[in-house]
């Protein structure tokens, strides 16, 4: 028996562990270094409906415990990804979460439409990203505004929905249940905090955008709170991310009440990172004589 | 597969006021070309991105890197003693391509500031490749890798900002009084060293390559943290953005904006 199979949304996923968008590519790269179908899914870096070029350079800093990235989206477009990227997922075998992006509600519904009847098993719809001027974060803040994307969505999806909520929000919660409302069939979350980071010596901001989105293991305790309180509002299932670096962290983010999980910054620090943490996650469950992954889910209990 | 390799430290030394040279055990020296870099990681749960450096010399299991101390990784690294280990990825980017220079072409290496030391493994590799190479390196004042270039290198022009070594002048001095006009030039420097060459380059039809530097996550093309833009579409993205990482470091100083 397989004590790391996951039902997601409907879906059959190996074991519960995904990559974060925009920390993976479409994964020809980090194929170098891994067997990428061993991945419970691969999740792909952010598409548009047109390519993308970005932001100017530079576009990440370190910071303590963690980075600021404004990579400003840059993407091929849903063309070239539907040419070269899914074929070679497929292909290597693993299983695909497509994050869609868009500055206006067309171009969100654009991409989903081109990828009706494709072999994408889930759509995760970054209604939060930071670093784009237009759409991304001003989607994802208004709860009317993400209730009724995210129902234009649905209607016009043939996969599963996923919408990735932003923390820079007051109450995620409420956002969380505009989704729900809205017809989304799981929550991804969180997307990146948005800093700032000034280099003394030049006086200058680090990042050429000025300000950045914060991810690693310095945001964990605010993923771990955030993933803890949505799963409390609303009844749909969680893929859980934000400072995943090791198995234990993983664990902590389900029994928050995570059903997957996205190892996102780690991959920068050790591109095996994610297949080391799924036999880590498997070791821990083997330690614990516990029979099966989803006995996790949630499972945190009061002092 | 392959993933990091935890590289233990042969042989630390400091070469000059703030530049260190690292030795390593790496098996697959061989398969290392000039103009690569390994990225180095600090490990310490709090500095999360790589160090990328260049590499110096590849030959015999033996991985040689030269770095200059300016933040808080390159310090960390340069306290670390012969017998420690340390993670590694490598080797990344695509190197100086070299098969297609005929015999008889004439080749400069040109070198700025910390763009020197991976001078010494091109010019190596020219050297044993049979193609006449002369080495054209900028210091800032103290020099560094002397004996090392002087014995690798058959003809060897020298200058420094302070005139500590060699000339006092920019290596664009140094093509001037000597009237070098190669046919191709290899270079890695700071961003007005190859502003002025490709200037020069570009008034003699001399072919130009430029080995760049950016801010880096992943090192391996996936982030897209460290573009640079080029006067051709990009294969990832198709935008004019290629990845210094992945398609560079070293680039036709025709195809990208400096
Ligand atoms: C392809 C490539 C090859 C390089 N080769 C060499 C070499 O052979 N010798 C050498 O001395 N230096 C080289 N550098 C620069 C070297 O990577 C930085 O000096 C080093 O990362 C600084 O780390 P730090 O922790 O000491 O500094 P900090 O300033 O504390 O570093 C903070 C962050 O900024 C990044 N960073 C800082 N400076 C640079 C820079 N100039 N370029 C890219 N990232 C930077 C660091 O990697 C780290 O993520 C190279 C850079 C690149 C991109
Ligand atoms: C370099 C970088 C690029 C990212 N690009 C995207 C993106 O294209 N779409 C998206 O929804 N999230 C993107 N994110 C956010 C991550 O998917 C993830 O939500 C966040 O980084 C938190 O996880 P982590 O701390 O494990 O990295 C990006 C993050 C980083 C660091
Ligand atoms: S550093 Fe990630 S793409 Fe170059």
């Amino acid at each position: 028996m397989n004590r790391l199979e996951t039902e997601f949304c409907g879906i059959r996923f190996q074991n519960p562990v995904t990559v974060a968008s925009g920390t993976f590519g479409s994964g020809q790269e980090f194929a170098e270094y891994f067997d990428i179908s061993k991945l419970g899914a691969v999740t792909t870096k952010g598409v548009a409906d047109q390519p993308w070029s970005g932001n100017p350079t530079p576009r990440i800093a370190e910071t303590a415990s963690g980075m600021l990235n404004a990579i400003g989206l840059q993407n091929p477009g849903i063309e070239t990804f539907l040419e070269r990227d899914l074929p070679f997922l497929q292909d290597a075998g693993a299983r695909v979460i497509v994050n869609v992006c868009g500055h206006s509600e067309e171009e969100y519904l654009n991409v989903v439409r081109r990828l009706n009847g494709e072999a994408v098993d889930l759509l995760e719809i970054n209604i939060s990203c930071p670093n784009v001027q237009r759409g991304g974060l001003s989607f994802g803040t208004d709860p009317r505004e993400v209730e009724s994307i995210t129902k234009k969505i649905k209607d016009e999806a043939t996969q599963p929905i996923l919408m990735k909520l932003s923390p820079n929000v007051t109450d995620i919660t409420e956002i969380a249940k505009a989704a729900e409302a809205g017809g989304a069939d799981g929550l991804s979350l969180i997307n990146t905090l948005l800093g700032m980071k000034i280099d003394t010596r030049t006086r200058r901001f680090a990042l050429a955008n000025r300000t950045g989105g914060l991810s690693g293991p310095a945001i964990h305790p605010i993923a771990v709170r955030m993933v803890y309180e949505t799963a409390k509002a609303v009844k749909l299932p969680i893929l859980g991310m934000g400072g995943i670096s090791d198995a234990e962290s993983a664990i902590e983010m389900i029994l928050a009440g995570a059903t997957m999980v996205a190892v996102g910054t780690a991959n920068f620090s050790d591109p095996t990172a994610a297949v080391e943490i799924i036999a880590g996650i498997e070791h821990y469950l083997e330690e614990n004589q516990l029979d099966h992954i989803r006995d996790l889910v949630g499972a945190v209990e009061a002092l | 597969m392959n993933g990091r390799s935890y590289a233990k430290i042969i042989e630390q030394d400091r070469l000059c006021e703030g530049i260190f040279r690292l030795r390593l055990a790496f098996s697959d020296t061989d398969s290392i070309r000039p103009g690569q870099f390994f990225n180095l990681y600090l490990d310490d749960g709090r500095h999360l991105l790589p160090r990328p450096i260049s590499v110096c010399e590849a030959e015999g299991g033996v991985l040689t890197l030269v770095y200059r101390v300016v933040g808080f990784g390159t310090e960390a690294i340069s306290k670390m003693l012969p017998g420690e280990s340390l993670w590694i990825l490598g080797p990344l980017g695509n190197g100086y391509s070299l098969d297609w220079l005929k015999e008889d072409s004439s080749v400069l290496a040109v070198g700025g500031g910390l763009g020197i030391p991976p001078m010494l493994f091109l010019t190596h590799a020219l050297a044993k490749q049979g193609i006449s190479v002369g080495t054209v390196l900028g210091f800032r004042d103290e020099g560094f890798l002397l004996p090392e270039f002087e014995e690798a290198a058959p003809s060897l022009y020298l200058s420094s900002d302070s005139g500590r070594i060699g000339e006092k002048g920019t290596v664009i001095d140094l093509l001037e009084t000597h009237h070098l006009k190669p046919d191709v030039i290899f270079s890695c420097g700071p961003l007005p060293m190859l502003r002025a060459l490709k200037d020069f380059a570009a008034a003699r039809q001399i072919r130009l390559f430029v080995s760049l530097e950016e801010r880096m996550a992943c090192g391996i093309g996936a982030c897209l943290a460290c573009v640079c833009s080029t006067t051709e579409l990009d294969d990832h993205s198709r935008v004019h953005n290629r990845r210094v990482c992945k398609d560079g470091p070293v680039f036709d100083a025709e195809e990208v904006a400096l």
